[in-house]
């Protein structure tokens, strides 16, 4: 499937470019390069693997960025401790992208050209995997991204931009409408933030409870920058049953305490996501008022000990994290344990591509994309503690079980648990047609 | 003259020679620095030059790049038409902007342009089915020729970024060294005095305005056709400061200056982030030192001190 039709009269330009190099390096005015080029240009198969993690260090997406980190340094961990890949050490190769899109872009040239990895992977911001992945496929290098938005199976993106260990937000909010509907209420008010991640959740949940029979009978679109909520309360019209909220950053406390100060006692019943309190302790003063609510969540942060996931206490205790969610050297250093098996389980499905594919070194990258593309499931595992998932390689996009736990005496329990099947949509991309 | 304008296609043509020796990394990051310092051109153009703060070029820079990119994903259009409209759309967003903003003047002036690029910003974010928000949206890769030239590709990109750069420094060249040029210059110095000698200072500075916007728009929708991506990120206040930084490093009031800046910046960041995630911290440890030591930026104080001759 490597087809290098479209490329061959500016890869004749790229010839020239480096006949000169070699030409100028060959009479000593590049002497001081040589050295470094050819160190990195050795592929010995004893030298380790090198995966570069495109890291949220810095930026909006530092709290998640780092349990990311944290995660995939233990994972690297657990596969060199079993003997690496193909017999070669893992080496992770970390770059901040400062959450910022042309960052992103750089880091990824950073990773591809001057420390040479094998693969990118690790981003989890949708606007930074959207802003990375066409250089990524430029550079030809696999870009495997823990991102949970939409935009890989979309067909948005490229063929070398794969999202094998995390689900979607379409197939996550599709699958809430059937539990919703039948347990919480048929008539939902939706509120989210008025940007493309609240703008998914809108579209995809008001499809899903249609297809229920539900209805969104009101939806409030709260402008980026607001601080203030108490404003938008009386749109909710008084037949809700449901409201729905998905808010993020910095607001999302205001808005949970004005939200349980409007209500008081009287409220509909209240769902939300995860996303808007990962990394935020529930026992925080204001979130009272989540108490008896509903969260999504991937992973449930609380353990729940009732043997419905038997590898979560190995994977917690590898990553460092307590039965509570929170890190075992800090019990106010709240995980985002809904996002960060994704790392986890993404890293173990590049072991087993390489693996699959009888990985070498950067020419064997196209043979590694087909091979991650040929999988159709990963079973519940150490490697894939969340749970069971299938894989579609021609959307490049894996599907799981979901989560539904409700807040009980400030800790969440899992009430429900979706089918992969509630969460499958229809294929809006076939990957595999575009060359590599 | 000669000496000046030998300087500086020396120096377009050291460029053109560093693409064929720079290592692939350098070479890459080049291409993107080229873009984004005909930004900074435009912005020392009306800070540099003509006095004015802006603290919302992002706008312009926004223009370009949403122009060219939206025009090219609804319309199918290829990398000419699509950065021809992306330029049309910053240089009339110039135009009303600076129709307005430039009733005020000073910090004032500062802050109105602030808050248009605000409106920018939020206006990106609002219409999100159409601009994909805080996401953005890849250029498709068919579009982003011009002539059948592929301007994804490593070589056509750098050629083409310096093209641009060329064409922009060249046209800066030839602004501040015209009439035009030494009575933006002389409205920096004194306004007051410049209209006393008959000039209108606000057509000259909404002049200079329109011409920093289109150095602004040319930049972004180069940036979004060469690097294949549109976001709300590069309309927001950071993309105001970057060239405002750019400039101090560089030298404000220099026309390479910008070129020096960019550099200088963008390996600041690259090679402090590589070391420490409070990387930022070098950057303004950096831009406090410059201002002890060299208030006029680098090749400020070079033209200071050994080379007055420095346009």
């Amino acid at each position: 499937m490597t087809d290098q039709g479209p490329k061959s009269t500016t890869q004749k330009k790229q010839f020239s470019r480096r006949d000169t190099l070699k030409t100028v390096a060959a009479g000593g005015l590049a002497a001081a390069a040589l050295p470094l080029a050819g160190r990195f240009n050795q592929a010995h198969s004893a030298e380790p693997i090198r995966i570069g993690f495109q890291a949220h260090r810095t930026g909006i997406g530092a709290a998640y960025g780092r349990w990311y980190e944290r995660t995939t340094m233990a994972a690297a961990q657990l596969i060199n401790d079993g003997g690496g890949i193909n017999g070669r050490p893992v080496e992770i190769v970390t770059e901040d992208d400062g959450t910022d899109p042309k960052r992103g872009a750089e880091v990824v040239e950073k990773f591809a050209i001057q420390h040479k990895t094998d693969i990118v992977f690790g981003t989890l911001f949708s606007h930074v995997v959207i802003g990375s992945a066409p250089r990524a496929g430029e550079l030809k290098i696999p870009y495997f991204v823990v991102s949970e938005g939409h935009h890989v199976a979309s067909g948005k993106l490229n063929r070398y931009v794969l999202q094998p260990g995390i689900t979607d937000v379409k197939s996550q909010v599709s699958s809430m409408a059937p539990w919703v509907s039948g347990n919480l209420g048929k008539k939902v008010t939706m509120i989210f933030p008025d940007f493309a991640f609240g703008h998914d959740h809108r579209d995809y949940f008001s499809a899903a409870m249609a297809a229920q029979g539900g209805e969104v009978i009101e939806k409030i679109a709260i402008p980026p920058t607001e601080t203030n909520f108490f404003k938008y309360f009386p749109r909710i019209p008084k037949e809700t049953e449901v409201l729905y909220h998905v808010m993020v950053g910095p607001g999302v406390l205001t808005f949970v305490k004005e939200m349980g100060q409007f209500f008081g006692g009287d409220r509909p019943e209240i769902f939300g996501f995860i996303d808007s309190l990962e990394a935020v302790d529930l026992a925080s003063p204001g979130l009272e008022a989540l108490e008896g609510t509903y969260f999504w969540e991937a992973f449930p942060r609380y353990a729940q000990n009732d043997g419905s996931n038997p590898h979560d206490a190995f994977y917690r205790e590898k990553v460092g994290v307590d039965a509570n969610g929170a890190s075992l050297n800090d019990p106010k250093d709240i995980s985002t344990y809904s996002h960060m098996f994704g790392c986890w389980e993404t890293l173990h499905i590049i072991k087993q591509g390489m693996e699959a594919a009888g990985y070498q070194g950067p020419d064997d990258r196209a043979k590694l994309i087909e091979a991650v593309e040929s999988f159709t499931e990963f079973p519940e595992s150490q490697a894939h503690p969340q749970g069971m998932k299938t894989f579609n390689g021609k959307t490049h996009q894996a599907f799981g079980i979901q989560n539904i736990s409700k807040v009980n005496e400030g800790k969440l329990g899992v009430v429900h648990r979706t089918s992969i099947e509630d969460s499958l949509y229809e294929p809006e991309v076939d990957y595999t047609q575009m060359p590599l | 003259m000669n000496r000046i304008l030998g300087l500086h296609v020396g120096v377009i043509a050291l460029l053109l020679a560093l693409h064929f020796v720079l290592p692939d990394y350098h070479h890459v990051s080049l291409a993107r620095i080229l873009v984004l310092t005909v930004y900074a051109l435009g912005y020392n153009l009306l800070f540099g030059y003509t006095g004015l703060l802006s603290l919302g070029h992002a706008l312009f820079f926004a223009a370009g790049l949403y122009g060219a990119g939206m025009s090219m994903q609804a319309y199918g259009w290829t990398a000419g038409p699509g950065f021809l409209f992306g330029f049309s759309c910053a240089v009339l967003m110039a135009l009303g902007i600076g129709l307005l903003a430039l009733r005020t003047a000073g910090v004032s002036f500062m802050i109105v342009t602030l808050m248009f690029s605000q409106v920018g910003y939020l206006t990106t974010l609002y219409f999100n089915e159409h601009t994909r928000g805080d996401e953005g949206f890849v250029i498709p890769l068919e579009l982003r020729q011009v002539f059948s030239i592929d301007l994804s590709v490593e070589d056509t990109r750098y050629l083409a970024a310096l093209a641009l750069f060329a064409v922009a420094v060249l046209i800066k060249l030839a602004i501040v060294r015209s009439p035009t040029g030494r009575i933006l210059v002389a409205i920096r110095e004194n306004e007051e005095r410049t209209r006393m000698l008959g000039y209108d200072p606000f057509r000259y500075k909404l002049t200079a305005l329109v011409l920093s916007g289109a150095f602004a728009g040319a930049s972004g929708a180069a940036y979004g056709i060469l690097f294949g991506y549109v976001g709300a990120s590069f309309a927001s206040i950071q993309y105001s400061i970057l060239p405002l930084l750019y400039v101090l490093m560089g030298g404000v009031g220099t026309v390479l200056g910008p070129l020096v800046g960019t550099v200088a910046m963008f390996y600041l960041i690259d090679i402090a982030s590589g070391l420490t995630s409070a990387y930022l911290f070098f950057v303004g440890a950096a831009l406090v030192i410059l201002i002890l030591v060299a208030p006029k930026g680098i090749l400020g104080s070079i033209r200071d001190r050994w080379a007055r001759w420095l346009p």
